[in-house]
Order: C-alpha cells, then structure tokens, then sequence
C-alpha cells in the first residue's frame, strides 16, 4: 500500500463504479413503464479494466485486430427472463435485487475507505 | 457523476408517475360523463413515457440523464358506449347518447400500477440517501 501516493487504494475509483452502477439501475427503475425501454447495468470488469487480456499487437496497418476487440463501453444489456409486450426489459424484482446489491457493494466499499482512513489516522497520532 | 443524480432520476420517475396518476383520476371522474355525439364523447387518457436518454433531452432543461419524462397524453382507442335513452336531455335526435370508454376496473389497476412504481422510486431515494450520508461520516471516522 502506497501511503502517501494514493492512501485509498483502488477503493477510491471503486466508490465512483459503484455510483454509478446504483445510477443505471435508479434509471432502469425510473424507467419500468417506458415502452421500448431496455434495461442495462455496469459492466464492473469492463470499467475497473485492465484486468483482462490485452490485445494482439498489431505491427501492421493489415493485420486484424485480435483479442478483446468489443467496444470498452461500460454498459450492458440486460437479457430480461421475459419481455414485456411493449419491448421494456425491466424487471422489477430483477432491479430491485440489483438495486440492493449495488447498495451493499457501496456500503462495502466505504468500509474498506473506513479502514484505510482509521488506519492513516492511527499512524499520524501515533498510537 | 455523483449520487445527487440517482435523486434526480428518481425524482424524474416519481413526476411521471404522479401524472399518470393524475390521469387515472381524471379518467375516473370522467367515467360518467355523456355526451351528444360520438366524437365529444370521453375517451379515457393514457400517459406515455420516454426515456431521457438523448442529449436533445438535456438541452431542454432536463438535467438528469436516464430519467423519464410523460412524452404525450394519448386517447384511448376503445370504442364508446352507445346508450339508446330517448328522454336524456343529452341525446341526440336518434335517442341515443354516448357515454365514456372509460374501463373502471382498468382505471383502477392502472393507479396501483402507477402507485407501485412510485413507492419503487421513494424505496431508490431511501437507500441512496442512507448511502449518501454513510460517506459524509467518513470524515468522522
């Protein structure tokens, strides 16, 4: 852990993803009667990044691009259990459960900021 | 980007559910309502919704992207009531009146539906103010 440099860690970034996430599902609820409404999520993997594979280098303007070549784009579809009739893929126990997941993860991720900064203060007062 | 707008999208939400809702009372108020011919006849209202997900919307004043707005009010296409009741001072020269096709049982599931979705919303609010305040007290750690 890089004290100085960057005391949260990845808990930081982490919070801003997890924000975001509860935003896209407030919306999908927001939007369970709009026709033609497909709900989506936050694809967590894609916007943290950098986890996956990298592409294959390409040292040719011929040469395909190979590998994870899906757009970086962090929101998904979500593939509904059953569409409604008027093309809205909201379902509302489905978002609801999110919904709460997405809450829970929050919470998780601001008690690990609770420790790193319970820790940085136990180091300055030097207990 | 910040947790003001989950605030905002709910708030959009709770809006349109209130017009909806507004649109099942007047549909229901209306339900017995006659009239002389059949285009002044009552035809029920229903509100449909949009999503704001363009930047169009913005432009016109809505702030919170992935809200939803009420679109338009359109009729409904049921057909009206035609009543043969020759003594209604209302009726026209056949005898006949024609009264609303306003569905009671319809309306009714309409304003719990509409009822439902808001107490979603209200239920989206709650958690995100519950969060929201849980990292203000991180400064209190």
């Amino acid at each position: 852990m890089k004290l100085i440099e960057s005391p949260f860690g990845i808990h930081e970034k982490a919070l801003a993803v997890r924000n975001q996430r509860m935003q896209v599902i407030a919306s999908n609820i927001a939007n369970a009667d709009t026709p033609h409404f497909k709900a989506r999520d936050v694809d967590f993997k894609k916007v943290l990044g950098g986890m996956g594979p990298s592409p294959m280098a390409a040292t040719n303007a011929r040469h395909f691009e190979v590998g994870e070549t899906e757009s970086s784009e962090p929101l998904v579809y979500r593939v509904p259990f059953n569409a409604a009739a008027d093309g809205n893929t909201v379902e509302m126990g489905v978002e609801q459960a999110k919904y709460g997941e997405a809450a829970s993860d929050f919470q998780t991720t601001l008690s690990f900021l609770e420790g790193r900064i319970s820790g940085i203060r136990k180091a300055l007062r030097g207990e | 980007m910040s947790i003001k707008n989950i605030f905002g999208i709910a708030g959009t939400a709770m809006n349109a559910q209130t017009i909806r809702m507004n649109t099942t009372a007047s549909n229901l108020a209306n339900a017995g309502t006659i009239a002389g011919s059949e285009e002044d006849a009552f035809r029920a209202k229903r509100s449909v919704f949009k999503a704001l997900v363009d930047q169009q919307d913005l432009n016109r004043g809505f702030e919170h992207l992935g809200g939803v707005k009420v679109a338009e009010i359109v009729d409904d296409q049921a057909p009206v009531r035609k009543i043969y009741d020759p003594t209604n001072p209302a009726s026209d020269a056949e005898g006949y009146m024609y009264a609303s096709n306003v569905s009671e049982v319809t309306e009714m599931v309409e304003m719990i539906a509409a009822s439902r979705s808001y107490q979603n919303n209200v239920e989206v609010v709650t958690t995100a103010r519950q969060l929201m305040l849980k990292t203000l007290d991180l400064t209190k750690v």
